[in-house]
């Protein structure tokens, strides 16, 4: 490949929040050469967030396309000037020979690439069985919607994170009779820590849903449709519907053999630029460098995504990393009618301090994280106004050494 | 056109949200820089309460991705919202602070939300 500074096409593979802002921003940093996007999606880039949420919830005709999810209208479309390859799959990455091989063998010929191919769910060693589901893309959530309008009266959710609850919310919602099953002994430490996780994990029961934790699921029942789950302590749950919610990894199969370090994602500096200067990586596939540490930090959040493109496109056309990605992770998840929003960079350890509310009121409230009197991070439930002022300050502040 | 408030009970950097006769829009009223305005309460990109954003000068950012509106103009200033959302105009009558709901904005003509009384 040509140096960076020399682009005459980039590609950016994942039609997504992350490839569809890091093409904005390539455009808006004044790149005018040729700009190709590839999806392996037939559609063109829609917002995820809501196909657990309103999605699945909202009356009328959600139709075939990404109609109000959509990312881009036509004007913008037109102003991106980008070839747009939907419905395609990259397979493979030849960086020697500057080329991107796609499905059917067609090889894309660019000297600039953007790896935007975000992830997707991890599945369970079970039975294909009609009725059970992952959620991840538009045409997952609109069969899931249908699934679940079908007369459906028992849902159980495997996996009680964030996507999991929200769907659990979601067919509460729906009126349906919902059991969330989580393998840990309380779902979210990893993200909340222990205090805050527990709080979190009562949404369930406020809204109506079952959470069983400490089990997993050993098996399913059903002969072509799933008609219920088996579990490790030995219960079976009845069944309509089945959604496997147990996390996601990143889609890197197709750089196998591209030399680039592949480690639970693409790994880059804290640009993310990977060890090509003309190879850039952002959104959930991404696993960036954290100056200071030794350690390396893969972002599922939306947020995260969607600002990466900007400083992706920037060092990209750079041909060096000019400026690090350092924004504050900040996620939210609606569920159960609560609205949890958290910022910042908690470690295992961190004490937590309520500012306030009560969450033993089943109410909202606001924390702050704490190491060594230093905040490090906070978590809102319906407290929209104060988490902002505590987020904004988060982001001013500095933070404990190696965070 | 809808009472909110007396407008000592929304001092300089405060908001909140009223819902319009028909309650099919809710509409957020602020008072910064010296100016009472109104816009659409509820974001353009995904659903969040702007009455509940980070108000600076003229601009309110929304409290869920932190969208930029322009309060003069209800037009987005950054990703992620694309879409303006409308303003309405404001009045000032003894003291009483109306909203009077926009019948609809036409795209690229922003109803203009100016105070008739200038409140110090």
């Amino acid at each position: 490949m040509t140096t960076a500074r020399t682009l005459t096409t980039v590609t950016v593979v994942g039609a997504s929040l992350a490839g569809l802002h890091a093409a904005r921003g390539l455009r808006s940093l004044g790149y005018d050469g040729r700009l190709v996007v590839v999806g392996e999606e037939r559609h063109r880039p829609y917002d995820r967030p809501p196909l657990s949420k309103e999605f699945l919830t909202g009356d009328g005709d959600p139709g075939e396309g990404p109609g109000r999810l959509a990312l881009t209208d036509p004007e913008e479309e037109a102003e991106l000037d980008a070839e747009w390859l939907l419905g395609v799959r990259a397979e493979a990455l030849d960086t020697a020979a500057g080329e991107i091989r796609l499905t059917g063998g067609r090889a894309l010929r660019t000297d600039g690439v953007v790896i935007a191919t975000g992830a997707t769910p991890r599945t369970l060693p079970l039975p294909r069985l009609d009725g059970v589901h992952t959620l991840r893309t538009l045409d997952d959530a609109t069969r899931l919607r249908a699934a679940l309008r079908a007369g459906a009266a028992r849902v159980v959710v495997i996996g009680a994170g964030f996507i999991g609850a929200e769907v659990a919310s979601s067919c509460a919602a729906l009126g349906l009779d919902v059991t969330v099953v989580e393998a840990a002994p309380l779902p979210l430490v990893p993200q909340l820590g222990e205090e805050m996780a527990r709080v979190c994990a009562g949404l369930h029961a406020r809204g109506g849903a079952t959470l069983l934790c400490g089990t997993g699921v050993a098996g399913l029942r059903g002969s072509v449709r799933v008609t219920g789950v088996e579990l490790t302590d030995g219960r079976v749950l009845p069944a309509d519907v089945v959604v496997v919610g147990v996390g996601v990894r990143p889609v890197t199969g197709w750089l196998e053999g591209s030399g680039l370090a592949l480690e639970d994602g693409v790994r880059c500096d804290e640009g993310c630029v990977t060890a090509l200067p003309n190879v850039v990586a952002v959104g959930d596939v991404a696993r960036l460098a954290q100056p200071g540490t030794a350690r390396t930090v893969r972002a599922e959040h939306w947020t995260s995504g969607m600002l990466q493109g900007a400083v992706a496109a920037r060092n990209l056309l750079a041909g060096a990393t000019v400026e690090p990605f350092e924004a504050l992770p900040y996620f939210w998840s609606d569920q159960y009618g609560a609205r949890i929003q958290y910022a910042g960079r908690r470690a295992s350890g961190d004490t937590v301090r309520i500012v306030e509310g009560a969450p033993a009121d089943g109410g909202g409230f606001l924390a702050v994280y704490e190491r060594g009197g230093i905040s490090t991070a906070a978590l809102g439930v319906d407290r929209p106004r104060p988490f902002m002022r505590l987020r904004r300050e988060l982001a001013r502040a500095p933070q404990p050494a190696g965070r | 056109m809808i009472p909110v408030c007396r407008i000592e009970d929304l001092p300089e950097g405060e908001s909140l949200r009223v819902e319009a006769g028909d309650a099919t829009v809710a509409i957020a009223v602020f008072h910064t820089d010296g100016a009472f305005y109104a816009i659409d309460d509820t974001c353009s990109h995904q659903d969040a309460s702007l009455s509940d954003g980070w108000l600076e000068g003229c601009y309110v950012e929304c409290p869920l991705h932190a969208a930029l509106f322009d309060l003069r103009s209800g037009e987005p200033t950054c990703l992620p919202a694309r879409k303006p959302v409308r303003t309405h105009a404001v009045t000032v009558v003894d003291g009483m602070l109306y909203v009077h709901p926009a019948v609809r904005t036409v795209p690229g003509e922003p109803v203009h939300a100016a105070p008739e009384e200038a409140v110090a």
